[in-house]
């Protein structure tokens, strides 16, 4: 059973390759500086290195898709955005994966009455803006600086052209692993626990762990989505949309990884800060969006005659359309998963305001008299809770939240079998990770329960306080603890299709 | 990556290499014509052979760099430039030949009078023949300079018409001259001319080519 779910995320790999690779080599291959082969091989391979081995390859991250939490509701949600992607790559339009992903999100989030994030509707609104906009003026100022010197440098035509490749080159291997290393958690990530692979040393020369191999496979999706579809919307961004010359080509792509890299850069605005300096704003940014901004900008800089419009308003129509398409395709899926297939696509989440709970709230400064008058009753809807907390309590927004998630029954085992098996000591700080052994055996209710233990046991498990000194130290305490919630969360029983 | 940087070097030099040859015949056709006025048959039949042996090597370089620059796709946006500059300045050193083999074969009688004024307008199209060849080095590796020469090419082709004017001119006023032999001296004369007419076609290709490098 999890080889058939595992396919809708084989299927969002491939779509990804076909889709996101056009972002990374379009601008090369339209110009024919590389021929569409060259392209593709070195892709494949950067993406597969970036899955197994880049940043994000590791065991711990779970993506956006980590958000829905039963398998056949995952499946669901990544067939959804997988047939959102592919159906725009077949239109040869640039969108973005991710929001399909988070489009298809808050599809399965309004089918299982669960609260969605309206931040990252926010987020995907605003990237369609600032996104292309920095993209552009990038690309303006480089192509301005690269025309200076090439006008004052007197190479050799054929120099400026080799020159030229291989620097589409490096960065196009650059972006292809990034987009490996930064996708492979959507696209594998909420398989992770229950991979089906164990460990396998190739050739004796290296080791892969069981979700390395899943990511391998993941990784191996993504590339033959590039081989087999991406061709076509290599060619929109690398032509349709503007001619480009080999010299824009090359100028699009490093305005697309400035912008990704100085805009979303943790690491970078973490070194800003910790030596004194101002960091700057970190906006959401999106591959897709970023290569249209700097072609635009490229065009506009020129004159703007060359562009051709049509093709730019399908491609903004298909950024508005690519997380609603998601999100409606998701709705109806569920629906027949659920229905049809007897799927189960969420864990029942029940919440319920026990005596504990008001004590830990009370502990966390949120106090109200009406919070004690449902100790005794389960919640399975968050929304009701949530609109019976507006109604009778005088708790803001932020407090409302926070009751709820504290309210939420997380059955938590500490199995000394996943301690063995699943977890990297690695990751941890060894205080931590003492703190952890401590708890093997103790089950918890609710999430916060696991957390208070331990920090009471370390106080590694604290959070720092909340500047932007201490965000990327809070971002990683938070993946830890996303971590062990999902590891460590009891499974229901086995008769639920789920092995 | 090592054999792209391997073929870019190769075909730098083939270019330079080309363009090299290409001068070098048309600086032998002018010593030619000044060997064959003065009556130097020995030293015109080794010029004769050499400008021979350069429009041959000029041919088979063009066919190399060609089919390098298709191979490897080269250049993508200028490699039709780039053919059409290389084939368009064979013809310079195509012309060249010619003339000289036709002095060869029909060694036609030029009166003492008149060799001044062939030696002058083999000089002014050997220049604007020169000047072409600078102005596509220049378009290879500083565009900006292009124009410096282009415009000399522009200037000495004209002179070349005025001189081959005056040329014929006398020629035809020439007394002592049959109207055949009137019809075949300016035959010769046309043929120098080409050369700069030749040369001037190359320029106006490169204005355009570079203008569109630029752009």
């Amino acid at each position: 059973m999890t080889f058939l779910f595992l396919s809708s995320g084989l299927f969002l790999g491939w779509s990804l390759g076909a889709n996101d690779a056009a972002n990374v080599f379009g601008t090369a291959v339209g110009t024919k500086m590389l021929r569409f082969k060259t392209a593709a091989l070195i892709a494949g391979v950067f993406v597969i290195i970036g899955a197994v081995w880049g940043g994000g390859g590791t065991t711990h991250t779970l993506g956006k898709l980590g958000a829905v939490n039963a398998l056949a509701g995952s499946f669901t949600v990544a067939l959804a955005a997988a047939l959102t992607v592919f159906w725009m790559t077949r239109l040869r339009l640039p969108v973005s994966t991710s929001q399909a992903i988070v489009g298809a999100i808050i599809g399965w989030n309004i089918f299982t009455s669960s609260i969605t994030d309206y931040n990252s509707l926010i987020t995907i609104v605003s990237t369609w803006i600032v996104c292309p906009v920095l993209a552009a003026v990038f690309a303006m100022l480089l192509y301005t600086l690269v025309r200076f010197y090439l006008n004052r440098s007197r190479q050799h035509i054929l120099r400026i052209d080799m020159r030229t490749r291989i620097g589409l080159i490096l960065v196009g291997a650059f972006g292809a692993y990034s987009l490996g290393a930064n996708n492979i958690a959507n696209v594998m990530g909420v398989f992770v626990p229950a991979s089906p692979f164990k460990e396998m040393s190739v050739l004796g020369l290296f080791t892969l762990s069981g979700s390395q191999i899943l990511f391998l496979i993941g990784g191996l999706a993504i590339a033959v989505g590039i081989f087999t579809y991406s061709h076509k919307v290599m060619e929109t961004v690398g032509g349709s949309l503007l001619r480009l010359s080999p010299m824009a080509a090359l100028v699009v792509v490093l305005a697309e990884a400035l912008v990704l890299f100085l805009f979303s850069s943790e690491a970078l605005e973490q070194w800003l800060l910790t030596h004194g300096l101002p960091a700057i704003p970190l906006v959401p940014v999106s591959s897709s969006q970023a290569v249209v901004g700097a072609v635009i900008g490229i065009g506009l800089l020129k004159g703007g005659r060359g562009i051709r419009y049509r093709v730019l308003s399908e491609i903004a129509a298909g950024w508005a359309s690519t997380p609603i398409v998601a999100g409606i395709i998701t709705f109806v899926a569920l629906f027949f998963v659920q229905n049809v297939f007897d799927q189960k696509i969420s864990e029942r989440t029940e919440y319920r305001l026990s005596e504990p709970v008001i004590a830990y709230l009370q502990s966390q400064g949120i106090e109200d008299a009406n919070l004690g008058n449902w100790t005794e009753r389960t919640f399975i809807n968050p929304l009701r809770l949530q609109s019976r907390l507006r109604k009778t309590t005088q708790l803001n927004e932020a407090q409302r939240r926070t009751v709820i998630e504290s309210a939420r029954i997380t059955p938590l085992y500490m199995a000394a079998l996943i301690f063995e098996k699943d977890l990297d000591k690695e990751w941890f700080t060894s205080a931590q990770w003492q703190a952890l052994q401590m708890t093997i055996g103790k089950t918890y209710t609710y999430e916060w329960q696991l957390f208070e233990d331990l920090q009471a046991k370390s106080a590694d498990w604290k959070f720092k306080e909340d500047t932007r000194l201490n965000k990327s130290y809070n971002k990683e305490l938070q993946e830890k603890r996303d971590f062990l919630v999902m590891m460590f969360r009891v499974k229901p029983a086995p008769d639920e299709d789920e092995m | 990556m090592a054999i792209l940087f391997r073929t870019t070097k190769a075909l730098e030099t083939q270019i330079d290499d080309y363009l090299d040859t290409i001068s070098r015949g048309v600086l032998i056709f002018k010593e030619g014509v000044k060997n064959y006025l003065e009556h130097a048959q020995p030293r015109f039949e080794d010029h004769l052979k050499s400008i021979d042996h350069y429009e041959s090597k000029a041919d088979d370089l063009r066919v190399s760099i060609e089919s390098s620059l298709y191979s490897h796709s080269l250049i993508p946006e200028h490699r039709g430039d780039v053919m059409g500059l290389l084939e368009s300045m064979d013809d310079v050193i195509d012309q060249s030949k010619e003339t000289l083999h036709q002095f060869s074969v029909e060694e036609p009688l030029i009166p003492q009078p008149l060799h001044k004024e062939y030696l002058e307008l083999t000089d002014v199209a050997i220049k604007a023949a020169d000047e072409v060849v600078m102005a596509a080095r220049a378009f290879f590796r500083d565009v900006n300079q292009v124009k410096d020469h282009l415009h000399k090419v522009l200037f000495y082709e004209k002179e070349a018409d005025q001189t081959g004017d005056h040329l014929k001119r006398h020629i035809f006023k020439m007394e002592s001259l049959d109207l055949s032999q009137k019809i075949h001296l300016r035959y010769f004369a046309l043929n120098i001319d080409h050369i700069a007419d030749k040369a001037k076609n190359v320029a106006d290709r490169l204005a355009i080519y570079t203008i569109k490098r630029t752009l």
